[in-house]
């Protein structure tokens, strides 16, 4: 089911999760592909996961992988009204808090609020990163090789300093040759 | 006594620098720009702004930047200074995804995105569980961090409730039992 793009009502889903975007965007990933792929249809689920890796790919900061999704739903205005909704609540937030928070790293509300949501945190990106692989994983085909590559990848994470991006372009070289 | 930015373009010139370079996250290129090759920031500085970006929603590293410009220039150096981290960066992004869209017809391009999908996949994994020893310090104690970052999974990885529920019932309770254990 596909229900007409609507560029404000993009923009307000975006802004409403900003705020809750603690630890970067990226954990509110599940909540896009909640609203983007499984209630609006705006996005398959393969194009909402190769949106992401490509924003990976590509230099500059992960939250541009927004700007990627607001574009594949509605072209370059999907663009900006994705990344003006993700970033003004933030941004803002960001602003006026900074100078409070300066002054009161050891205030007893910013130390409880760190604490509650940082294990939060955790548990959401772990969840995204599953999210991610289910399209690849659902498909037959390509479960073995996709689990593989994953499990390759996150030992080298963990046991090297390999840069990143030569994961990501090694990933798409196996993937291109039809070894995953 | 750290260096300063002479000038908002010089800022401007500098975050742009900073994001085309950083592949994969910004963050380690972050610290090499603005703590050792322009001394914008001391170690013990970055650090401590990093510590409040990330207690911020947003993305740590977009805000780190907006607190660095606003430190220098206020308003207008936050502003240039968000700018710079993502205007670059963006044109060549969304040049990509346009690219994609031509691309999508052959299958060989089609296997590739899926192969650096499973990549991406892995790398956001890998990370989470990279970031875990982090909760050995927490002030609710390790079993209990742990738990709720498994619970935090359940729901949404495979229960796949909405952010908000979660927030609101997982957050709320792991605010609401940080403040106790820290009032004591």
């Amino acid at each position: 089911m596909t229900t007409p793009v609507d560029l404000f009502a993009l923009f307000l889903h975006f802004l409403t999760l900003s705020l809750l975007a603690i630890g970067g965007a990226i954990t509110t990933v599940p909540e896009m592909h909640r609203y983007l792929v499984d209630k609006t249809g705006w996005l398959t689920d393969t194009s909402f996961t190769s949106s992401i890796a490509l924003a990976q790919a590509a230099p500059g900061p992960n939250i541009l992988f927004v700007a990627v999704l607001g574009y594949n739903v509605a072209g370059l205005p999907g663009a900006a009204a994705s990344m003006a909704g993700i970033m003004l609540p933030s941004s803002v937030l960001t602003l006026t808090a900074t100078r409070w928070a300066r002054n009161n790293r050891e205030h007893i509300s910013l130390r409880a609020f760190s604490a509650g949501m940082t294990p939060l945190t955790l548990g959401l990106i772990i969840a995204t990163g599953w999210l991610l692989a289910q399209p690849f994983l659902k498909a037959e085909a390509h479960r073995w090789g996709t689990l593989a590559l994953m499990a390759v990848t996150v030992v080298l994470v963990l046991k090297t300093r390999l840069g990143l991006v030569w994961m990501v372009l090694a990933g798409g070289v196996l993937g291109a040759l039809g070894l995953v | 006594m750290p260096n300063r930015p002479q000038s908002l373009a010089q800022l401007f010139i500098a975050f742009t620098r900073l994001a085309l370079q950083g592949f994969g996250g910004v963050l380690a290129v972050a610290q090499r720009e603005l703590v050792e090759r322009l001394g914008w920031l001391s170690k013990e500085e970055f650090v401590e702004t990093l510590a409040i970006a990330q207690v911020l929603p947003g993305p740590n590293v977009v805000n780190l930047s907006m607190m660095v410009g606003d430190r220098f220039f206020g308003l207008r150096g936050a502003v240039v200074a968000l700018a710079g981290m993502l205007l670059a960066p963006a044109v060549v992004v969304l040049g990509l995804a346009a690219i994609y869209g031509e691309l999508a017809r052959y299958p060989a391009a089609v296997s590739a995105l899926r192969g650096m999908g499973a990549v991406a996949a892995g790398l956001v994994l890998a990370t989470g569980i990279k970031l875990l020893p982090a909760l050995k310090t927490s002030p609710l104690g390790r079993p209990l961090a742990l738990g709720l970052a498994l619970l935090a999974f359940v729901a949404i990885g495979l229960l796949r409730w909405p952010l908000f529920h979660v927030l609101a019932l997982l957050g709320g309770g792991g605010m609401a039992l940080a403040w106790w254990r820290l009032r004591k």
